[in-house]
């Protein structure tokens, strides 16, 4: 089999280097550890010597040329090995001599992919890396555990392994890029790329500046003072065992299609309304000094952020919606919200709220009541930490969520119960599929 | 610390524990008068007596078997193969006696028994007497494997063989008798069995190795620092239990493994633990996991016939830098 040489990483920063000269001409022999070329970098010259044994079948690069790391840059066939110009081009991913400069053969096609399966040589002997994958794009593990983590489509990402296979630095490089992009879909998981220090100059001290508040802001400012000045808080905090939950959520999210994927959040939402269901006294108001108004309906409101403030987006009967319809939900009338296009039912009516700065890697926070709502719950990040379960230091899947009730309407022990019937739900979601 | 090579560390181990306990002898062909085959053992005749170091017949059935009797009976015996080639005439007596009679006869004998043998290639002894038969004898559930790569291992490791009530086959290859290195000289020094180390850090890749390996990958580690990158070597020491804790941690930070290991690939250690790298770390695995390993032919006799078939420090810098590259 023949195997592709390309341009070696000779130092922690080295991202390209010249060659020099060839050692070993088209036609040589080659023996393994042997002195094929003289690579220049940018702080020495360096021989590269072959990982393979055979005969050198063909240079992909003049004597001069200029290569970032693992470019293709020969291709050394086994003895007795013919190659033709298309499979040496095939097996480069398309780039002949001319073309070195790519960084790396593209992944969507590897040499063999123009065979069928059942085209091929029986399996025995062959090399499992000559097998094309499932889905076709070859990766290592790793790296389809680390597009996984970041939701990225390996299609999308450029593999620089043999015969294009993605590796972890590739992941890495392509995360990277997201980031300097700032691109929208990765910065959610991966954080937003530094802002630029434009508006900051070392030594330059700016005036102050009077801006005018947004209606939104306005309301914002209005609506929490008053809730947090008049209403009178108390706040529960509760640990939950999420491990159960994100195993089911991956399981399901394998189901179900691009658009209909399940976030945390749609998990909390629907054990969140079951719960209150249990608890009418959490999902009430105050009717006048001497009535509380239980509501019918379970609407659970969503904060989202949204330019220059916040916005609760409702998800109507949250008790009696399956996973899937509130996730749809949330995620349309939250887009809406983003967009500014958000119609009056969308944030109207909610009975009780939720506010999750998980994405935010937050440990734990207290929200303010949203009125005249008796509750807020404040969800934090799903994070491994050490844990102690059956006696064992483990590393366990743990979510903070911290209520704040409004103590007109409840007391302590019925919102800790309410808690308590949250971790029943979250703890054992398949609970929320029944 | 003192200085020291290989051969006298395990020397000087065999000695502290002869002194410390009246229990222990030894047994073996030319253990005695000649004071051993590969001189591990001289001096021990005249300062122990020839009933604690014992010479025998050519018969390495009657050596197993009898130390094994001796153990059944409450004595310490260390029988001594001269190579582990002659372990095969012994090997009902390893395998259905030494590794079984604990557990077949439910804990009424205990088997504080250590076979040394002497592994490996490289010395122009022919394909009968240069294998590297290692990973056979791990095999067996009830037989403790033991190979140490440096001296401080070889001393701390035979220690806790010879206080151990378990039977142990405690493996050295021929070729590290002269390999030098500071060893505590503390009587009671001892390295436990069944514990993997980490004998260079390095976050690059991980090269696991075992016996004459070890001091290989440590060179070729060396080798690749040069080039920046960083090699971990972790040395297994124990093939059975295998403790592949310290493998693990070491493949989730690099990803990368090659595993290097004097016999052959087929059925071999590296086998083994590359089974167990895929199993406990699968998600962590970037590029394939390659071995390195010896040419599977008998040994050739030629010396230069014989190096190349054996793998050398070369063999594995270039497999990392295949694994790098991949």
């Amino acid at each position: 089999m023949a195997d592709v040489v390309t341009m070696p990483k000779l130092g922690f920063d080295m991202a390209e280097g010249t060659l020099v000269r060839w050692v070993k001409a088209e036609g040589d022999p080659v023996e393994k550890g042997e002195v094929i070329a003289e690579i220049e970098t940018d702080k020495a010259t360096v021989e590269v010597e072959s990982s393979y044994q055979g005969v050198m079948a063909r240079h992909l690069a003049g004597e001069g040329a200029e290569l970032p790391v693992n470019a293709p840059i020969a291709v050394v066939a086994a003895e007795g090995e013919e190659l033709s110009d298309e499979e040496i081009d095939a097996m480069v991913g398309g780039t002949g001599a001319t073309k070195a400069e790519k960084p790396a053969p593209k992944a969507e096609k590897p040499a063999e992919d123009d065979k069928t399966p059942e085209e091929k040589p029986a399996p025995a002997g062959e090399q499992a890396d000559e097998v094309t994958p499932a889905g076709g794009v070859r990766s290592s593990p790793l790296a389809r555990r680390m597009a996984e983590d970041h939701n990225i489509q390996l299609s999308k990402v450029d593999g620089s392994g043999p015969q294009g296979r993605i590796v972890k630095k590739d992941i890495e490089a392509y995360l990277e890029s997201m980031r300097a992009a700032g691109r929208e879909e990765a910065a959610e998981k991966v954080g937003k790329a530094l802002q630029p220090l434009t508006a900051f100059t070392p030594g330059e001290i700016p005036e102050d500046e009077v801006v005018a508040m947004s209606r939104l802001r306005q309301a914002i400012s209005r609506r929490m003072q008053d809730s947090n000045q008049n209403f009178p808080h108390f706040y529960l905090t509760r640990v939950y065992k999420t491990g159960a939950l994100m195993q089911l959520r991956k399981e399901l999210n394998q189901l179900l299609p691009e658009e209909d994927k399940l976030s945390v959040n749609d998990f909390i939402l629907k054990a969140v309304a079951l719960a209150l269901r249990q608890y009418p006294n959490l999902n009430a108001s105050i009717e006048d000094e001497s009535h509380l108004r239980h509501h019918g309906h379970v609407n659970v409101g969503v904060a989202v952020a949204v330019e220059g403030g916040l916005m609760t987006v409702v998800c109507k009967d949250a008790d009696q919606k399956p996973l899937r319809l509130i996730g749809r939900e949330v995620r349309e009338k939250a887009g809406r919200a983003r967009d500014g296009k958000v119609k009056p039912e969308d944030i109207e009516g909610s009975t009780f709220s939720v506010s999750n700065l998980g994405m935010f890697g937050i440990d734990e926070f207290a929200a303010i009541i949203n009125p005249p709502e008796a509750g807020i719950l404040a969800v934090s990040a799903v994070q491994n930490v050490p844990a102690v379960e059956d006696g064992e230091l483990v590393i366990a899947s743990r979510m903070k969520a911290t209520l704040s009730a409004d103590h007109r309407v409840t007391d302590g022990a019925e919102a800790a119960e309410f808690m308590a019937v949250l971790a029943e739900y979250l703890e054992e979601p398949l609970r929320l599929l029944v | 610390m003192a200085r020291m090579t290989m051969r006298e560390a395990i020397s000087k181990a065999l000695w502290e524990e002869m002194e410390r306990d009246e229990r222990v002898f030894i047994m073996g062909e030319e253990v005695g008068v000649w004071g051993g085959a590969y001189a591990v053992t001289k001096g021990f005749y005249d300062r122990f007596g020839e009933k604690r170091v014992r010479d025998t017949p050519i018969a390495e059935a009657a050596i197993v078997g009898g130390a094994i009797g001796a153990a059944m009976t409450g004595a310490r015996p260390i029988a001594e193969l001269m190579t582990i080639n002659f372990a095969f005439v012994a090997m009902d007596h390893i395998v259905n006696e030494a590794a079984k009679l604990h557990y077949m006869f439910a804990g009424q004998f205990k088997l504080s028994l250590v076979i040394r043998a002497v592994s490996g290639g490289g010395r122009q002894l022919a394909a009968t007497h240069s294998q590297t038969p290692d990973a056979i004898f791990a095999h067996f559930p009830g037989l403790k494997v033991v190979s140490p790569g440096t001296p401080a291992d070889a001393k701390g490791l035979l220690k806790s063989a010879i206080r151990s009530d378990d039977p142990v086959l405690f493996i050295e290859n021929a070729t590290l008798y002269q390999t030098k290195g500071e060893v505590p000289e503390d009587e009671d020094y001892l390295e436990p069995l069944g514990k993997s180390k980490v004998q260079r850090e390095g976050d690059d890749v991980t090269i696991v190795a075992y016996s004459k390996m070890v001091p290989a990958a440590l060179e070729a580690a060396k080798r690749l620092a040069d080039e920046g990158i960083e090699a971990e070597v972790v040395d297994l020491r124990s093939l059975r239990p295998l403790d592949m804790d310290p493998v693990i941690a070491s493949f989730k930070r690099t990803n990368r493994a090659v595993i290097a290991e004097e016999g052959w690939r087929s059925y071999g250690v590296g086998s083994e633990v590359s089974a167990r790298i895929y199993e406990l770390a699968f998600d962590y695995v970037d590029a394939p996991v390659k071995r390195v390993a010896q040419a599977e032919v008998p040994l050739p006799y030629n010396a230069r016939l014989e190096q190349l078939a054996l793998p050398q420090t070369e063999d594995i810098y270039h497999a990392v830098k295949e694994v790098i590259n991949g």
